[in-house]
């Protein structure tokens, strides 16, 4: 096995592009799992931890770019105010050790279908940015998933950042049997912005890819009063769980059965709309 | 390939490292320093804490070639210090597997905060797990070191 160390960005994407089975590592929290477990042999490891613009962030435009080597713990320290959905979600992941390492461009790369930052990014409608020598592209993230643990990604290319445009309220919720350590038996992040009127919504852990709920957040965005200051009718909140509910499509597995999760996600949508909403006023 | 980092304040050296080896594994078996100790192999428990450049991290999860040039330190870079005094102040060691990973998080913990609040000591020990259960009387423990 090779080990590959670019320190730049530009040599980063030659070595990509020279050794497309390269597996790239940066916290190594999926990736040393798979290699100390025998799982996986693959004939390099390409490491980004030297590779200093991943570990940037700032603005673009009206958007925020945050580079995908950012840290957990650097998301929840740095960017709590601005992307507060995402730091949520990003204070449920692993361990104080895991948040120190772990990146939300591993999670994108891992793609699993519960992968934590997921759901935030959905919510909040945020662009992948995939980059090779080839040029760059970004992409809608509700785009970016294809199956579990497979994306958009082809083998030439790097994940080198994801933007979002701040200042929806956020919420995100997760089940799991402790607060540390866990894998999202369900998750759900909704964002709600009053001036664009949007609803915002990302589902983990309950479908083969991580979704949006599509017909939930047009329902919500028609039927919420946005000037209103009081508690959103709980029909509306009622139909707004049915429809996020109705969304995913979980399978039974050793960490919950779907039933479990619908029924979950129905109480999470509810609860992160009684929340989100108590913030906008 | 070879390896050079510090550890413990002192220039090491490891060859014949293989690309998809730990951190964790060169420490243990090439450096003759197997305080980190090797559990779950995933992050899960927290038993191979160390310090990478200054932060708390899994030592089982770092590729050994990430920690080319990298500072280290292990539970041997803390001996005789007051968390291990506090841990057998406390009885706070039974098997004893978790706790050199317990130690170096306890560690980071009041050195970055001096007088940590109950769920803030659950919270910055949540990555490490005792299959002895004896939380409560690490906890004692890290009261005791925060105390001294």
């Amino acid at each position: 096995m090779d080990f590959l160390q670019p320190s730049t960005w530009d040599d980063a994407l030659a070595a990509k592009a020279a050794h497309p089975d390269a597996v790239p590592i940066a916290g190594g929290t999926d990736v040393m799992v798979e290699l100390n477990f025998d799982r996986r042999r693959p004939p390099a490891l390409l490491d980004l931890t030297r590779v200093a613009p991943l570990t940037e962030w700032g603005t673009d435009g009206d958007m925020l770019r945050v580079g995908a080597g950012v840290s957990y713990r650097r998301i929840i320290e740095e960017l709590g105010s601005k992307l507060p959905g995402l730091a949520m979600a990003s204070r449920t992941v692993g361990s104080p050790q895991i948040r120190n390492r772990g990146t939300v461009g591993g999670n994108l790369g891992s793609a699993s279908p519960a992968g934590d930052a997921h759901p935030p990014l959905l919510a909040s409608g945020a662009l992948v940015e995939l980059a090779s020598v080839r040029g760059t592209r970004r992409v809608p993230v509700d785009a970016f998933f294809l199956g579990p643990k497979r994306s958009v990604l082809e083998p030439d290319e790097l994940i080198a950042a994801f933007l979002v445009r701040p200042g929806g309220v956020e919420q995100f919720a997760k089940v799991g049997t402790r607060n540390a350590m866990v894998i999202a038996v369900c998750s759900f992040a909704l964002s709600l912005s009053r001036e664009a009127r949007r609803v915002g919504t990302g589902i983990g852990s309950a479908a083969p890819t991580p979704i949006r709920a599509l017909e939930a957040e047009e329902f919500l965005a028609a039927s919420l009063d946005w000037e209103a200051r009081g508690p959103v009718p709980p029909s509306v909140a009622r139909r707004f769980g049915e429809l996020v509910a109705a969304a995913a499509a979980p399978i039974d597995d050793v960490r919950g059965t779907a039933a479990y999760r619908s029924h979950a996600l129905s109480v999470l949508a509810r609860r992160t709309l009684a929340w989100a909403w108590k913030g906008m006023a | 390939m070879r390896l050079n980092c510090t550890v413990n304040g002192e220039p090491r050296q490891a060859d014949d490292v293989w690309a998809g080896e730990s951190l964790l594994y060169v420490l243990r078996e090439r450096l003759g320093l197997p305080g980190s100790k090797n559990a779950c192999e995933q992050g899960e428990c927290g038993s191979c804490t160390v310090y990478m450049d200054g932060t708390p991290v899994c030592a089982c999860l770092v590729a050994a070639g990430q920690a080319e040039g990298r500072d280290v330190v292990t539970v041997e870079g803390l001996a005789d210090g007051p968390v291990q005094q506090a841990f057998l102040a406390a009885g706070a060691v039974q098997c004893g597997f978790c706790t050199p990973g317990l130690v170096v998080a306890v560690h980071d913990l009041l050195a970055r905060d001096s007088a940590p609040t109950d769920p803030e000591i659950r919270e910055a020990l949540a990555g490490n797990l005792c299959r002895c259960t004896g939380y409560e009387k690490i906890l004692d423990a890290v009261r005791i070191a925060a105390a001294s």
